[in-house]
């Protein structure tokens, strides 16, 4: 297995919006100015950055959910952006999200069971019967039981979600999983019981995961490698360690310095 | 006529708030306390920070203060007592709507958490900053102006921007106006429901050191609600700890940050995570909570 798993190579991406009185001007945002990414197999990437940096366009160009307007990715050595749809959704299994707000990220109307396995039924994997105890495995496997699979989103707190989330995505056997700030919308004692599973399904699963965050507390804890993003360029990159050490981009050390309770620690 | 805002302070050596005993339930079922026998005091000019996880009743207990309760919830039992300049010392929760209303914006001002959507859409920011200046200190036209003006640039926003409408601000321009709104009449108590949860960390350091200037330069009291211990670490002078709609520990700073009694304040810090990645996460253990425990049995599980 190659050393880095998912490569991105100067990424563009721009958005048109609409301006002036009425909208009837427009002015060209870039989201993404020639933002290039490793990600080392086995490992977590974080991307850091303030709200309007691009972190999430990032993840949505990452897993082809948005076309880029130039560069590549490359998956294991393919570049994606260049498949056609059929070939791309076959591909798409290997690339898994978990996204920030449990509570727009279900369906309301589908029970969980239906949730966790719709990827399964997607993909053919399996008869309805291995889809079925997948989908089981799964849920017990994040701390949910086999009777949540009758339920519906709506009866589940923020974290239980998040956890059927995490099942939905983890489901396929994924190698790559973007995490667009899965724990920013919990509660810190529901935050460490999330990350503290993500680091265990890793472990198994032998997972790739881009972390997305603001919280720099989460990203020390959980990322190996991390890159920070300003106005949709890429000011900084390197080894967590590293970066927390000695932060280089004059960006990065006001994201250090605005940790809320650097000195006092309980 | 210039209206010389400073010329009263409350009484020194009250507290500026005291909760007594205070407890909230449902009406339909006046035995299920979702806010139970909580009692602590805010002291002139300091912050007290409380703590706890959602649907902890630290929302509850700041609306039980304001008398902004839902029509579905009754105080059930218990003071609200605030050390008033003018009036001296008023229960809170004896007063009728009106005397209330007078209160509200004036002397006890509110911070709401989702600074997206408390403000309105359709008014220009500078109308809603100026609202409660017009209803409480009766002030209009230049010097309605001027006062918003000078209100915009001390939660630096630049004054022109009191002509904008809330979509053309971003998120922490936003809480700045909430902030701008709040004290604008120069309260003695100000409330804060989770300014910054929803604003990036740069963002809150502002916000935060914003508001302890002005908590400083006005002599304000706070109550600061938060679920960040972070942020505690950073503004609170006292601590409340709540769980399950009781306070479970409270002090200075210091004693519930660094050296914590109840072992959920314990298992509550052992949750946050340190900038320097060298402390192991430990999350809290839920299994204690299925069953019908009151905090101090939970206390009692979390020992063994």
């Amino acid at each position: 297995m190659s050393e880095n798993i998912l490569v991105a190579r100067n990424l563009v991406k721009t958005y048109t919006q609409r301006s002036g009185r009425f909208g009837f001007g427009s002015t060209q945002l870039k989201a993404l100015n020639d933002v290039s990414i490793n990600l080392r197999t086995g490992k977590t990437l974080a991307v850091v950055g303030e709200s309007g940096s691009g972190k999430s366009t990032l993840a949505r160009c990452l897993l082809q959910l948005q076309p880029l307007d130039s560069g590549e990715v490359l998956f294991q050595g393919q570049d994606m952006a260049k498949l056609q749809p059929n070939a791309l959704r076959g591909i798409r299994k290997n690339l898994q999200m978990v996204f920030q707000d449990p509570f727009a990220s279900l369906n309301p109307r589908m029970r969980i069971g239906e949730i966790v396995g719709e990827g399964l039924l997607i993909h053919g994997l399996g008869d309805s019967r291995e889809q079925q105890k997948k989908v089981i495995a799964m849920l017990k496997r994040v701390g949910l039981t086999e009777a949540d699979m009758q339920k519906y989103p709506h009866e589940f707190s923020g974290g239980q979600r998040q956890r059927v989330g995490i099942a939905r995505a983890l489901v396929l056997h994924p190698q790559v999983v973007v995490c667009d700030e899965p724990v920013s919308a919990l509660d810190v004692s529901i935050q460490a019981q999330i990350l503290l599973l993500l680091k265990e399904l890793q472990q198994e699963m032998a997972l790739s995961y881009i972390f997305i965050s603001h919280d720099l507390r989460v990203v020390r804890h959980i990322a190996d490698d991390m890159v920070v993003m300003y106005r949709g360029q890429i000011v900084e990159q390197g080894l967590v360690s590293d970066i927390y050490a000695e932060p280089e981009h004059s960006y990065t050390q006001n994201l250090l310095a605005a940790i809320p309770g650097k000195h006092v620690n309980g | 006529m210039t209206v010389d805002l400073q010329t009263k302070q409350p009484a020194q050596s009250l507290p500026l708030l005291q909760l007594e005993h205070v407890s909230i339930s449902p009406k339909k079922m006046p035995h299920r306390l979702l806010v139970n026998d909580v009692s602590f005091s805010i002291e002139i000019g300091k912050t007290t920070c409380v703590v706890g996880e959602s649907g902890s009743g630290k929302s509850l207990t700041a609306l039980a203060i304001m008398g902004l309760l839902s029509n579905q919830l009754t105080l059930n039992g218990g003071r609200v007592l605030f050390n008033d300049a003018e009036n001296g010392v008023i229960d809170l929760t004896k007063l009728d709507d009106e005397s209330l209303r007078k209160l509200r914006g004036d002397k006890i001002a509110m911070i709401f958490q989702e600074p997206m959507t408390s403000l309105n859409p359709v008014l220009t920011v500078g109308y809603q900053i100026g609202e409660s200046l017009t209803t409480h200190l009766g002030l209009r036209g230049e010097h309605l102006n001027s006062k918003i003006a000078s209100l915009l640039e001390m939660v630096g926003i630049p004054a022109e921007r009191a002509q904008s409408y809330p979509d053309e601000l971003s998120g922490g321009q936003r809480q700045r106006v909430m902030i701008a709104m709040s004290i604008a009449c120069e309260p003695s108590l100000l409330i804060a429901d989770e300014p910054t949860t929803a604003l990036d960390v740069t963002v809150q350091a502002q916000i935060l050191k914003l508001l302890s200037e002005l908590k400083t330069r006005m002599n304000m009291g706070m109550l600061f609600i938060t679920h960040d211990f972070g942020v505690v670490a950073d503004i609170a002078d006292n601590v409340v700890v709540m769980f399950r709609g009781q306070i479970v520990e409270s002090g200075t700073r210091e004693q519930v940050l660094c050296n914590p009694q109840h072992p959920y304040t314990k298992a509550l810090l052992a949750c946050v995570p340190d900038a320097e990645g060298e402390k192991r996460l430990k999350p809290i253990d839920y299994s204690w909570l299925t069953g019908d425990h009151t905090a101090a049995e939970a206390g009692e599980a979390m020992h063994e």
